[in-house]
């Protein structure tokens, strides 16, 4: 496997990306090392190859945002928006993340080890989230479709307005968003479970998890309902 | 003396005095909300009188200004966007640009036929809250991909191929609100695109799911540079209420492009009470938006785009003049396609549509009823039967004749204005018939030196 470094105390987050934006074929089977990332933004965004990145300290804002195929590591604190509408691939924060952490996202597989920030998984579009620790108030916000594995607790509005995005959490929910509901696991759901906290490497016993999905009440207009929103 | 226990006549007269306050519109609207529970949705823009651009006249050439050949001189149209960052600025042969309406909205044969008449015309068309189409990507030379709070079908692939990114912050028929899309448009494919089950009654966010406020706006920017290598123009576009203070806010986040909506801008689907009443006029949002610019020394530098009831090559004339570096039209484009005219054609017949403007309970040239899907004219519609009424080529070319009439009419005004290029068009040649208009636009009311609020004393 062919190594790469970009220390971005003496090289730019633009060298760096330009680099993962090669072509597909010269990407494929490289690993590329992030040194000194000191938080900055925007680190690996929108890469569209089978490429490796470990990034060595802490990401700021939407880092490995938008991702096609790659496999990001950060070894360390990813600030808002990471793996934000992210495709394919995975990518797994070794810390903490901020807000919106897999925001929109369409595919792929974010695993965050530490506690993530609010709206984790907001508007979610068939990736995977699993969050080691907790997650922030309005998680799972307008979620349409994906999974969101939560081993700690849930904040506030947990799943609001979801459609048909699925949430589990093995911990307290604060409370249940708007038309949000608890639900029995299913076998299906231990299954999915399993399979992501094995991908996660994360040992939970699935059967310890609550399920939340849509109670889908607020699919349709209903002109005699109170409004609710 | 016979007829002394009658009345006098005229208080038979049957008494119709109408209120002005419980006028008959409010009265249906009363009526109407008392029977739903639940507030009017309809589509186009706000319908009310508002000052707008028949407000302003053109002082044009006599005899201390000197005119152009109206025929014979050049005058150039062309119209750069994205100078300020961007690697590969959008070029345009007209500064009249095709607003973002989504696939869903309108249907794919519309969206084919917008992205036909734009690259004949050498201008750009907008993706909408939607995705992108293969049908208008295939058929635009040059396409506008937005970036919308939803995030409905945004993927790296079609910000990749797009020509330019729109930052949709709001749009002027509803500032602060989300897009809708009822049930019955939502079909399968618009379903899949938007990964949506099917039917649903879909209200979209209205705020970005990823970021909140300027600062983080900044670094959002900055993630499409970097994803796109920094070669396209990033727009970012705000539904005209704060304009001033939105407008150099976008401009230090980063934004190559601002695009202002006023609120006779329209939408395929939202409440009246913000149709109606949120937002400010075009006409008012467009000095607003000059003046920021002018503010953080960035006039031809950044470049302005103003949408929101552009109808004549004279409101683009206006607009220009104003100081917009281009517009975009939305409704009127519609309207060039058939949207409330009585017939289609199909076929290479013509056919009448009033029965089924009739079922929606209208008539062509009142319809507002976009957000049905059941358009008689097959603009606003995903319905199988009625999307045939519009073809593509057809459509096409009613699209290009009306920006080919709205193109030379602004270049009519501008050489009678004595300009060689529509951008020469400045507000001194422009007065206000009205002094709302004199007011907002900033330009003395006819035949005085007075611009309300300025040059007092």
């Amino acid at each position: 496997m062919e190594n790469l470094t970009f220390d971005l105390s003496r090289q730019s987050v633009r060298e760096l990306n330009q680099h993962l934006h090669g072509r597909p074929e010269s990407l494929l089977g490289q690993h590329v090392e992030v040194l000194h990332p000191d938080g900055a933004h925007n680190i690996a965004v929108g890469i569209n190859a089978p490429v490796s990145v470990t990034i060595k300290g802490h990401a700021g804002y939407y880092a490995a945002g938008m991702n096609k195929f790659a496999d990001v590591t950060i070894e360390g604190s990813a600030s808002t928006g990471v793996a934000e509408n992210m495709m394919s691939g995975k990518v797994h924060v070794k810390g903490f993340a901020s807000n919106g952490a897999g925001a929109s996202a369409h595919g792929g597989l974010l695993v965050i080890d530490g506690d993530a920030g609010l709206r984790c998984g907001i508007s979610l579009k068939g990736g995977d989230i699993v969050v080691g620790g907790s997650v922030g108030s309005f998680s799972g916000f307008m979620a349409q479709a994906g999974r969101m594995v939560i081993c700690g607790n849930a904040g506030d509005a947990l799943g609001d307005s979801l459609y048909e995005a699925v949430i589990y959490v093995k911990g307290e929910i604060k409370s249940l968003g708007a038309d949000a509901q608890l639900e029995p696991l299913t076998e299906a759901d231990t299954t999915a479970l399993a399979d992501l906290l094995a991908q996660a490497g994360l040992g939970h016993a699935p059967t310890d998890f609550k399920r939340v999905a849509s109670a889908r009440s607020l699919y349709h207009w209903n002109a005699d309902a109170d409004q609710d929103y | 003396m016979s007829n002394s226990t009658e009345h006098p006549i005229h208080f038979k007269r049957l008494q119709r005095e109408e209120s002005a306050s419980f006028d008959r519109s409010t009265l249906d609207y009363i009526h109407r909300a008392s029977s739903t529970g639940l507030y009017e949705i309809r589509g186009l823009g706000a319908k009310r009188k508002l000052p707008h651009f028949d407000d302003l006249v053109f002082l044009t050439a006599s005899l201390s200004r000197y005119p152009l050949e109206g025929y014979r001189e050049k005058c150039s149209t062309r119209t750069v966007l994205g100078t300020r960052f961007a690697k590969k600025p959008v070029v345009l042969d007209t500064p009249i640009t095709i607003a973002g309406m989504s696939f869903g909205a309108l249907s794919a044969n519309v969206k084919e036929a917008l992205g036909k008449a734009a690259t004949a015309m050498g201008t750009t068309t907008t993706t909408g809250d939607g995705g992108m189409t293969s049908e208008e990507r295939q058929s635009s030379k040059t396409l506008v991909y937005q970036c919308l709070p939803s995030r409905y079908g945004f993927n790296p692939d079609d910000v990749r191929r797009a020509d330019a990114i729109e930052i949709v912050l709001g749009q002027g028929a509803k500032p602060g609100g989300g897009g809708m899309l009822l049930g019955q448009k939502v079909n399968p494919r618009v379903a899949q695109m938007r990964t949506l089950p099917q039917g649903v009654d879909q209200r979209s966010a209205s705020r970005h799911p990823d970021w909140t406020g300027p600062d983080d706006l900044t670094i959002k920017i900055q993630e499409l540079r970097e994803l796109t290598d920094w070669e396209k123009p990033i727009y970012v576009k705000v539904g005209a209420t704060r304009v001033f203070n939105d407008v150099k806010l976008a401009v230090h986040a980063g934004a190559d492009v601002v695009v202002v909506d006023g609120m006779q801008g329209g939408t395929a689907a939202t409440q009246t009470c913000f149709i109606e009443h949120a937002g400010i006029p075009t006409l008012a949002a467009v000095r607003q938006a000059v003046a920021a610019l002018q503010d953080l020394d960035m006039i031809g530098k950044v470049q302005l785009i103003v949408s929101g009831g552009i109808r004549t090559g004279a409101d683009v004339a206006k607009a220009l003049a104003l100081g917009a570096d281009a517009v975009a039209i939305g409704q009127g484009v519609l309207m060039a396609l058939g949207c409330n005219r009585d017939s289609y054609q199909q076929g290479g017949q013509t056919h009448s549509a009033e029965a089924d403007y009739t079922a929606l309970g209208t008539q062509a040239g009142y319809c507002h009823h976009c957000h049905t899907g059941k358009c008689p004219v097959g603009v606003t519609t995903q319905d199988v039967i009625l999307e045939q009424r519009l073809e593509p080529d057809n459509g096409a070319k009613h699209v290009k004749n009306y920006l080919k009439t709205l193109t030379m009419e602004l270049t009519t005004l501008a050489r009678a204005c004595g300009k060689q290029d529509v951008h020469h068009l400045e507000p001194e040649d422009l007065v206000a018939l009205t002094v709302e208009a004199a007011a907002m636009a900033k330009v003395p009311l006819a035949g005085t030196q007075w611009i309300p609020g300025h040059n007092l004393g």
